[in-house]
């Protein structure tokens, strides 16, 4: 049947109307999880994060309480200026209350700023510098997994309380590894320990670590201690095992998917911190279970848990003050925050300090050997705890305004 | 006016049509990132696409100008067109030095010349104290233009930065079509017939090096005031790769290819950020159909199709 062009665009224009949106009735809230995607930390923070944040929604049980809540994800490429975008856009254009995670210093300390700017809320997880809490904290931000310093402190001063009290340290040249090393250093020695010698090798584009793993051996040195990360680390640890370095390796900032790419073979006997270990407890254990669920294969690292934490905290903290009134005013809620005690399955029951630190416990552990690794992600035992207290930077020696004011 | 061909000046006006119409339907502050990175890639065609010179460490100059406009708008509280003038010298300063040493050869032996001394700067900026290292500078504030007028809300920045652009646009549209752009295009195309006909022409590769440099070192300290940040990224060569590509995939030597180009991977960083690793893989693709089916890219083709110089 021959149709006019008047009917149709009008038969057009009666079918496209009602395909616009109703605007949604439900009060909503939106997460965003800023995180690496495609990059090296996609392993340890990446996919994972995002379905961290999906668990913590589900079980925050607001859903029941009429509030829709929808959790956005982006990849901030590890690129400050990308990450500052994403974070300036969600906020002013899509109407996100509060990003999550973000690896990455650079990348952190710039949301951070951000959220600031735009008065929401932002809680890091994957992120090392401590100078989020410290010099650059803000009343919008919470900082929650661990920091260079518990990292430092927890690695330095254990290792000393179970034996390791002679040190040698490789460096990586520039602004981290030089933090890494001037609070080990400290560390170690005020527990009674000594460092023998350090070396600093140029950062980026080492590959090679021969001349600095022989000449932590022949320092005579009980502990070879790595102050790198990422690619550094896994090179060094690596070529140790291919020297036969017969030391003890303290590992600075490694997480359970290093560990797992590594092999046990390659890795056993090294010592690390982290502040989360799936296989802890049974409350951490249930948390894996249903991380597996969702990822299946893998467990969570100590990042993974923070987001799933923090969101649990945030989201518990929103159903206490009410919706309006939490998007209205980030600094309140982070405020909110932390007045109110934290508690979940990863961290247990735990606290957010003034300057946005938030305590947990830290874990020394070692590398189990392949012989006592009962299958797949059984890698660590436990050597030692530092109670949340004293795991972080104390208030006196904080250099954050929120602390002084 | 200018040198534009009738072609060419419809093309501008319809630009400046969007670069105003733009904040009304497109966020902001994603078109003055666009803004800042099609001047860097305006910059760097004044040298592949007009000198035939293909330098490979403009990141440097990009970069330097990002930390010396967020450093001194930040400890010395100076104003932003001052900052901005700053960040553009230190790009001439480091490249006349750059280019002084660099155009003593040609071709990949040059290429690889710009890329050393650029990694060193690289280096330096992961060692220096003021660059803050892996942190980089963080939260520097919008200092008011001319001392007076702020720039605190979106809308005032992007008009500062829209005009910053269109005044390095024009410039390099000057400098292009000028007696002087005459002599660089004749370098290109016949570096020892410009000699013969007696032109010094290092100092020619010189001056126009020079003048890239400054107007990439002018992209990065808008680009530091518009984010508030400078880091590694924006001194890292993968930051020069990207402008590299932009040129390309717009159409190395025509007007509007860095602008068109910036548009096109900027676009694809930012909306394509929530597939994750869809992006690095989409570039790629990008790049290699850009090579294999439509070399002079899209603004070349258009042109080609068009028969207009554009």
């Amino acid at each position: 049947m021959p149709m006019s062009r008047r009917a149709l665009l009008a038969t057009a224009a009666a079918t496209a109307l009602p395909v616009r949106p109703a605007r949604a009735e439900k009060p909503t809230l939106k997460i965003g999880v800023l995180t690496d995607l495609s990059g090296p930390y996609k392993d340890l923070a990446g996919p994972g994060a995002v379905d961290a944040a999906r668990m913590a929604v589900e079980e925050s049980g607001l859903a029941a309480k009429g509030i829709n809540i929808e959790v956005l994800s982006a990849n901030h490429q590890n690129k400050a200026d990308v990450g500052a975008s994403v974070a300036r856009e969600w906020y002013d254009r899509d109407g996100v209350d509060i990003i999550l995670e973000v690896a990455n210093s650079g990348v952190a300390l710039a949301v951070a700023g951000v959220t600031k700017e735009k008065n929401k809320v932002y809680i890091n997880s994957g992120a090392a510098t401590s100078d989020l809490t410290g010099a650059q904290c803000n009343a919008n931000t919470i900082h929650w997994v661990y920091d260079t310093y518990m990292l430092a402190h927890s690695t330095g001063a254990a290792m000393v309380k179970t034996g390791g009290d002679s040190w040698f340290l490789i460096v990586a040249d520039y602004a981290f590894g030089h933090a890494l090393q001037r609070d080990s250093t400290d560390f170690v020695q005020k527990a009674g320990g000594t460092v023998l010698g350090a070396v600093r090798y140029p950062f980026p584009s080492t590959t090679d670590f021969s001349s600095f793993l022989v000449q932590g051996q022949a320092s005579g040195a009980k502990v070879l201690g790595l102050a790198s990360a990422g690619t550094d680390v896994i090179n060094l640890i690596k070529q140790a095992h291919e020297f036969g370095i017969k030391m003890r390796i303290a590992g600075l900032l490694i997480f359970l998917t290093d560990v797992h790419s590594l092999g046990l073979e390659v890795s056993q006997g090294l010592t690390l911190t982290e502040s989360f270990y799936w296989d802890l407890n049974a409350d951490t254990r249930r948390f894996a279970d249903k991380f597996a669920r969702r990822q299946p294969g893998r467990r969570p690292t100590m990042v993974h848990a923070g987001v799933y934490s923090s969101g649990l905290h945030y989201l518990k903290t929103v159903g206490d003050m009410g919706l309006a009134q939490a998007r209205a005013d980030g600094a309140a809620t982070v405020a909110r925050m932390k007045a109110t005690p934290t508690s979940d399955d990863c961290f247990g029951p735990g606290s957010i300090r003034a300057d946005g630190r938030k305590l947990c416990p830290a874990y020394l552990f070692e590398v189990k050997k392949p012989s006592e690794s009962k299958g797949p992600w059984d890698y660590y035992k436990l050597l030692a705890t530092t109670p949340a207290d004293e795991a972080f930077r104390p208030l006196s020696a904080s250099a954050c305004p929120l602390v002084k004011a | 006016m200018l040198g534009f061909t009738r072609a060419q000046a419809i093309g501008f006006v319809a630009m400046v049509a969007v670069i105003i119409i733009g904040p009304a339907v497109l966020y902001p502050v994603f078109l003055m990132k666009v803004l800042c990175f099609a001047l860097f890639a305006c910059a760097f065609n004044l040298l592949i696409g007009y000198v035939g010179l293909l330098s490979f460490g403009h990141a440097a100059y990009f970069g330097m100008g990002c930390y010396v406009t967020a450093w001194t708008a930040k400890n010395l509280g100076l104003s932003a067109e001052l900052a901005i003038l700053l960040g553009g010298l230190t790009g001439a300063g480091l490249g006349a030095v750059f280019g002084w040493l660099a155009i003593r050869r040609s071709g990949i032996y040059f290429a690889m010349i710009t890329l050393a001394l650029a990694q060193m700067v690289y280096f330096v900026c992961i060692q220096a104290p003021f660059t803050g290292g892996e942190d980089g500078i963080q939260q520097v504030p919008r200092p008011p233009l001319f001392g007076a007028i702020s720039l605190q809300s979106d809308m005032a920045m992007y008009w500062l930065v829209a005009g910053v652009f269109l005044l390095g646009f024009l410039l390099i549209h000057r400098i292009v079509h000028s007696p002087f752009g005459q002599v660089l295009k004749a370098i290109r195309e016949n570096e020892p017939r410009a000699t013969s006909l007696g032109y010094r022409t290092d100092d020619y590769k010189w001056v126009a090096f020079v003048l890239s440099c400054f107007l990439s070192g002018i992209a990065g300290g808008t680009k530091a005031l518009v984010f508030g940040i400078a880091t590694l990224t924006d001194v890292h060569w993968t930051m020069h790769g990207e402008v590299v590509l932009m040129a390309l995939v717009g159409g190395l030597g025509t007007v509007f290819g860095p602008v068109a180009g910036a548009l096109i991977l900027n676009g694809m960083e930012n909306y394509l950020a929530q597939f994750g690793s869809w992006v690095t893989v989409t570039q790629g693709v990008i790049f290699v159909l850009c090579v294999v089916a439509f070399r002079r890219g899209v603004i070349g083709e258009l042109a080609a199709a068009l028969r207009l110089k554009l």
